[in-house]
């Protein structure tokens, strides 16, 4: 369903990408893990275009969405079709980054019907929905900074949600909680990834990776070292470098 | 020689009406000089490097010049070059280009202090450029503008008064006009002062609500 080949990316001199290559098969959920500054998080954005990769391609639902072929040259394909990509395709941060100026229920409400130009009606009955199932049905007129960590991704998972995507890219959704938070967001995302979501994690936590994943990547200054089931990578991993990682995940935790 | 405000009280019709006058002034500069800085603030957070570029002169060009000299291009100036406007429209213009330079300071200021991540958010979800501006970015830049667009518009209100230099009958020009008749310039010009103030304060009243009601929200 998506599928990334030979992406590169720089940052100035800093070669943040070089050459990762990944398939994602429609309702796996594959997991990235790798140490901070390995360029998970640039991966992410590459996929979703929010960054612009140097060379390679991305491919969704065999079709290239990076660039296009336009009169004989790979040319960046105009902003809609970027929009109509992105809008398929669902987009959880870190940092939640919820709309701040709306109520829970207009975050999830709005791109429904500005970009799907939904019935409004239709729309808050989606994400009443939606709300029910990450269990924040009494929270749809609260905003955002009356909210904790972990209600707010919540409410930022279920307005991903609300864009019915075919795929869901998470940036390490639990990294800004309290260790008491963690689990809430990771049983959502369980549920998800139980109904058949295709998913795209970057995270730290081992056991989602273990529990839930059915590929785990793992990478390392820019490259993808080794991947595989993680009964492969988490008990029998090939790369020294992925021993050092997981020992050192294990030591902090 | 004594005081004597029996002037100013007979003069008051007069002022008040100067003060009308000075309003109308101040409040279409202010709708159009806001209009042209948002217009001038987005353009020079464009990607389109020719008109960032042209915002930037525009900003730096007015900012850099006196209103008085912009004034009397102006009104002065432009019937040379067979352009002749009526004073009011003079004024009226002059003050809207130069507040907008500044207003168009803080929108940009304004819309670079939303978190990178709003947007962000806003495009993952298949947002448009305009859309993630209109419906994201701006309401909630216009919350920080709301403060220093206050101070803006006091500005405007005092600087409204060069405009009595191209003979526009605000309040200030009608405080020189009872001065001419009654030489009382004291009284005349305390009383002129208290008026603007009135205005400006007013003027801050009404922002500090406005902040206050949508800080609420
Ligand atoms: N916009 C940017 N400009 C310059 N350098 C950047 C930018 N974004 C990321 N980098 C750099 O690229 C490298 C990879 O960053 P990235 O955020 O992708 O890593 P990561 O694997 O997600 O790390 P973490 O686990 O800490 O989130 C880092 O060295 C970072 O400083
Ligand atoms: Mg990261």
């Amino acid at each position: 369903m998506i599928r990334v080949e030979g992406l590169e990316k720089s940052f100035g001199r800093l070669k943040v990408l070089k050459g990762v290559t990944l398939e994602v098969e429609p309702g796996e959920v594959a997991t990235i893990i790798g140490p901070s500054g390995s360029g998970k998080s640039t991966l992410l954005r590459c996929i979703n275009l929010l960054e612009e990769a140097d060379a390679g391609a991305i491919y969704f639902e065999g079709e290239r969405v990076d660039r296009r072929w336009v009169n004989g040259q790979w040319t960046r394909p105009p902003e809609r079709a970027i929009d109509l990509y992105r809008s398929q395709v669902g987009m959880v941060f870190q940092n939640f980054n919820l709309f701040g100026h709306w109520t829970v229920l207009e975050n999830i409400i709005m791109a429904p019907i500005h970009v799907l130009k939904k019935p409004r009606a239709e729309a808050v009955a989606v994400a009443k929905v939606l709300l029910a199932k990450v269990g924040l049905a009494d929270k749809a007129d609260a905003y955002p900074h009356q909210l904790s960590g972990g209600q707010k991704q919540r409410v930022a998972i279920a307005r991903a949600l609300a864009m019915e995507p075919k795929a869901m890219l998470f940036d390490e959704p639990t990294s800004a909680l309290d260790p008491e938070l963690v689990g809430e967001v990771l049983t959502v995302m369980k549920r998800l990834a139980n109904e058949g979501m295709t998913m795209i994690v970057v995270t730290h936590e081992m056991n989602f990776a273990k529990d839930v994943a059915d590929t785990v990547y793992v990478m390392d200054e820019g490259e993808i070292i080794e991947h595989g089931t993680p009964d492969t990578i988490f008990t029998n991993p090939v790369k020294e470098r992925t021993r050092t990682f997981l020992r050192q995940v294990l030591l902090r935790e | 020689m004594g005081l004597d405000f029996t002037v100013v009280w007979e003069g008051l019709p007069y002022l008040l009406l100067g003060a009308l006058v000075t309003i109308e002034v101040t409040v279409i500069a202010l709708v159009l000089g806001s209009i042209i800085g948002l217009l001038a603030g987005l353009a020079r957070l464009s990607k389109n490097r020719y008109l960032a570029g042209l915002a930037a002169i525009y900003v730096a060009f007015v900012r850099g010049t006196p209103l008085l000299v912009q004034l009397f291009i102006l009104y002065f100036g432009l019937p040379q070059m067979g352009v002749k406007l009526p004073a009011f429209l003079c004024g009226v213009i002059g003050l809207s280009i130069y507040s907008g330079s500044y207003i168009s300071e803080i929108v940009r200021g304004a819309i670079q202090s939303i978190d990178r991540g709003q947007t962000e958010a806003a495009r993952s979800l298949g947002f448009s450029p305009a859309q993630t501006m209109r419906l994201v970015v701006l309401p909630q830049a216009f919350l920080r503008m709301l403060p220093p667009l206050g101070n803006e518009f006091i500005a405007l209100i005092k600087n409204s008064s060069l405009v009595s230099l191209l003979t526009i009958q605000d309040l200030m020009r009608a405080g020189q006009r009872i001065i001419s008749i009654t030489f009382r310039s004291f009284e005349v010009y305390i009383a002129v002062a208290v008026l603007y103030f009135l205005l400006t304060y007013t003027m801050s009243v009404i922002t500090r609500r406005m902040e206050q009601a949508l800080r609420i929200q």
